[in-house]
């Protein structure tokens, strides 16, 4: 039986997760990492072929080669999102091999890698650290998973690797492109995605480290986003993805009128407060919304003549038009969502790749996403705290991972602009079901019947002091939700098994998520 | 023997509404199957809610089977409803939820009808966050928008409608249908503080006058207004006499796709083929001092042709215009608002109109040029709607000229 204690936002947490000692929730900042960091162990140049050709027949051998054996832990990466054909290609040869409860470490799991569930079932894998939504959510959520699943933030993985906190002994690096010597570009080739900084850390800190590829160019791969010199073999496979589901061909813009409403409405308080500036930065994500916003915030710009340093995306063409406009000097982008996206930042140097080392690490010394103006992030709840929920649904279900949700709080203003409610689900309630980003890190909450400010924030209310924009308290808008949605919801019933951990960035465990029904 | 009856839609695509199927028996009591994407977060409640409208409808033994994507709570009653009069047609009785202070709000008859959005009469989603569009006024339709067989449940809907959503301060409107049926419509709305009452496909002022009539027997005393849709001929022929067949009439609007089939041509962009009808409109109702309102613009993507639209309009004449999507709102608002131009120079001619007052002067002079009476009249008009849709302060008297 775990052992539960309240840590410091009232949420009961493990505090062991797989037979590993976790430290509970302490605050934001209060926690204070000591020691060393982990390091790979020592290689020499003489056991590498001085060729520089690393290539291995296929994956099972290369697994074979690595030394795989029962309970290690193999990672892989989402940039080819649901159209990854590498991570299922590995542990079905892993399963070929006939190794055991393996640790699958993913920087984020897709629905098509549901096959994996069998592997779980039969054994082969013990559990997953990694954001789980679909039918993988399901798995977990219902409590059938041995180990308890733990989820990351994108600075949260890359903490966890670099504290030792995760040994990987096995990275397997899906690469659209890469030479024989092992160097990886993900901005080119039939199964281009953009970049690849999910896999930086792991090309870094694993004991081994595979690149597989279909498009095998003559040495030297460049730019070389990974670096050969950090990879031990490389494998050609036939298809490492579905073009179709890798980046959409085109990005659509919204339809819904509430959307634009709540988009509207965020930009123009951001124009309110002052936010909107020569010089600006702001980070705009891949949502209806939040492109809706970016497009707000585009016109605004180009009517008043005003520039933004940069932007960081979730890059798109909406965002790249931008660029090439010059209403913003960069994009610092942690993942391309179209081809426009991907060509652009092949051919355009103001378009710049970024990792989570340079955006989100908790023991880096300092962050990119701290320095931007204005965030704007979705969740699926928000309590009158401002505390918010971004990996479960309100019934308890694990629904996203959190991506680099929890990094992007810390930046200057951030903006939750989200529907108050969704059908008959109240999205701004009394207290969260799974609580992911602190209230004092939120800053406001936009929604279709009204913005709140987060009291703590009394710079930005003396603001919009006087201004014409609907600005209304978190408890108003709660009422008026419980009022439309006919009282204030049930709370979900739920089982003991804690089936999930929720880390929060400093590696402490903020919640945790329980079995459901 | 069991009676049948079911309402609503499902499906996965369905949204903020349900599909209730009704088995009224003669004994076991109320049994509910209910499944729901919202039962863990008000399952008890929707169950008592079902057995509370039970009970209103005079059903005490009934099998319920409940398909519910999120339907709120009215939407519920008025699946209920709606399946339970299927089954038993003779049942007259109703479910009621109390009526949300929300909704008591009145209307005026010279208020702005600028926007007014169409919400299909069988779409609840569609209606819950109409009002935060800010549109003028909203139209809850049971008229073209509803199939023919929908037209009793989409009744139930938009009475619950009217007592639950709040509009924002819009003017509550709803489409009733033609002839008879519209009569019948009536029955469901009146006393539900509808505002104004549009009537489809008018051709007689005998149509206006029995829908009065009949208003004044469901609601005695109480205003609601009218709104007549000239979509015919015969009915912009008559446009005069159906604007000025009732005092509750407060507009007069045109309705073009009816209006171009009935006269044997079809829409163009640029409406040559209703000129004359648009005119006839406009005329007869600034003849009988109602408002002149326009058609609605069909492409919702098309924001560019929508402005050009409505710029046409204004110049014509008319003060409003119909609107099929939210989005639609803000442009037909800003289209029709006097430009900054206009203002300006409005604001010299009633300032120059003020200071002639204050000296006794019966002529009006701007610099060296003589200012008509009707011009004069335009200004003040001007000024007036700039005051009132937000261009101009309301105290800009009190401001010093520029």
């Amino acid at each position: 039986m775990t052992t539960l204690v309240k840590n410091a936002a009232g949420r009961l947490v493990p505090t062991q997760i797989n037979g590993e000692k976790a430290t509970p929730y302490l605050g934001v900042g209060k926690f204070r990492p000591e020691g060393r960091k982990a390091a790979p162990p020592i290689r020499a140049c003489q056991d590498y072929p001085m060729d520089g050709n690393k290539v291995t027949a296929d994956i099972k051998t290369a697994l074979a080669k690595a030394g795989l054996r029962d309970g290690m832990t193999i990672s892989t990466h989402h940039h080819l999102r649901n159209g990854d054909l590498v991570a299922n290609a590995v542990f079905a040869a892993a399963a070929e091999l006939g190794v055991k409860d393996l640790r699958w470490f993913p920087s984020a799991s897709f629905p098509v890698h549901a096959p994996q569930i069998a592997l779980m079932e039969q054994g082969v894998i013990h559990h997953i650290e990694g954001s789980m939504n679909g039918p993988l959510g399901d798995y977990c959520s219902t409590g059938k998973m041995r180990g308890m699943a733990v989820l990351r933030s994108h600075g949260g993985r890359w903490q966890a690797i670099q504290d030792g906190e995760v040994h990987i002994d096995i990275a397997v690096i899906a690469a659209p492109t890469a030479d024989p010597f092992g160097n990886c570009t993900g901005d080119r080739g039939p199964t281009a995605c953009g970049l690849l900084g999910f896999a930086l850390a792991d090309s870094m800190y694993a004991d081994h480290v595979i690149a597989v590829t279909d498009n095998l160019v003559p040495f030297p791969c460049l730019p070389w986003q990974i670096q050969g010199n950090n990879v031990d073999q490389v494998v050609v496979m036939d298809s490492i993805g579905d073009a179709s589901k890798i980046v959409s061909g085109t990005t659509e813009i919204t339809r819904s009128p509430d959307r634009l409403l709540i988009a509207e409405l965020t930009a123009r308080f951001c124009d309110e407060v002052g936010i909107v500036r020569d010089g600006f930065s702001f980070q705009a994500g891949a949502g209806g919304t939040a492109l809706s916003f970016a497009i707000y915030l585009r016109d605004m710009m180009r009517e008043r003549k005003i520039k933004a340093r940069f932007a960081r995306g979730g890059s798109n063409q909406y965002l790249t038009d931008m660029l090439e406009e010059g209403l913003v000097d960069y994009i610092l982008d942690g993942q391309t969502f179209d081809l426009e996206g991907v060509r652009s930042m092949r051919e355009n140097p103001g378009h710049v790749n970024t990792s989570p080392f340079t955006s989100y690490n908790w023991h880096g010394k300092g962050n990119f996403a701290s320095l931007v103006d204005v965030t704007v992030l979705g969740a699926t709840e928000v309590d009158v705290n401002f505390n918010a929920n971004v990996v479960t649904h309100s019934d308890g279900r694990l629904l996203h991972g959190i991506g680099g949700w929890q990094n992007c709080l810390f930046a200057k203003c951030t903006i939750l602009p989200i529907p108050a409610f969704r059908d008959r689900i109240p999205v701004v309630v009394d207290e969260v079901t799974t609580l992911c980003g602190p209230g004092e890190l939120i800053d406001v909450i936009v929604t279709e019947r009204g913005i709140a400010i987060n009291p703590l924030r009394t710079d930005l209310l003396q603001k919009v002091q006087g201004s014409s924009l609907p600005i209304v308290t978190i408890g108003e808008l709660k009422e008026e939700v419980e009022g439309i949605c006919g009282g204030a919801p049930e709370k979900p019933a739920l089982g003991e098994k804690v089936v999930a951990a929720i880390k929060w960035v400093d590696g402490t465990v903020i919640d945790c998520v329980r079995a459901v029904g | 023997m069991t009676l049948r009856g079911e309402a609503g839609d499902r499906g996965p695509q369905v949204r903020s509404d349900c599909w209730i199927a009704v088995e009224v028996g003669e004994q076991g009591g109320i049994q509910i199957d209910l499944r729901s994407k919202v039962a863990g977060l008000y399952g008890e409640r929707i169950e008592t809610l079902l057995r509370d409208g039970c009970a209103a409808l005079g059903v005490a033994h009934a099998r319920l089977e409940v398909e519910d994507q999120g339907a709120l709570p009215f939407v519920l009653a008025a699946r209920l409803e709606a399946a339970v009069k299927r089954a038993l047609p003779d049942c007259s009785d109703e479910f009621l939820l109390p009526m949300s202070p929300r909704c008591e709000y009145v209307s005026r008859r010279d208020r702005l009808r600028r926007s007014r959005l169409y919400l299909p009469g069988t779409q609840p989603k569609l209606f819950i966050n109409a009002g935060l569009h800010e549109p003028d006024g909203v139209i809850l339709d049971l008229e073209d928008a509803v199939a023919p067989a929908e037209k009793d449940a989409a009744c139930v809907l938009v009475r619950n409608a009217l007592r639950a959503v709040d509009f924002q301060g819009a003017e509550r409107m709803v489409r009733i249908n033609q002839g008879e049926m519209g009569l019948g419509d009536l029955a469901w709305v009146a006393e539900h503080n509808v505002h104004v009452v549009l009537i489809p496909k008018v051709e007689d002022p005998e149509q206006v006058v029995e829908v009065a009539e009949c208003l004044e027997q469901l609601v005695p005393g109480r205003e609601v207004f009218l709104m007549p849709i000239i979509e015919s001929a015969l009915g912009a022929w008559k446009a005069y006499e159906i604007a000025s067949a009732h005092p509750s009439v407060v507009a007069l609007a045109i309705g073009l796709e009816d209006y171009t089939a009935d006269i044997g041509t079809q829409r163009t962009l640029e409406g040559t083929e209703s000129f004359w009808a648009r005119a006839q409109v406009l005329n007869g109702a600034r003849a009988a001092g109602v408002q002149p309102i326009d058609t609605v613009f069909s492409d919702v993507t098309d924001m560019d042709g929508l402005r050009e639209s409505v710029e046409e309009a204004r110049s014509l004449g008319f003060v409003g215009k119909g609107c099929i999507h939210p989005r639609q709102i803000p442009v037909v608002h800003e289209a029709l608002a006097p430009t900054a131009a206009e203002i300006e120079k409005a604001v010299r001619i009633v300032r120059a109109f003020d200071e002639a007052q204050a000296k006794g002067l019966g002529v009006v002079a701007l610099g060296s040029k003589m200012i008509d009476a009707p011009v004069v009249k335009r200004a003040l008009t001007t000024v007036d709607t700039a005051v009132l849709v937000g261009k101009l302060p309301a105290d800009w008297r009190d401001k010093e000229a520029e």
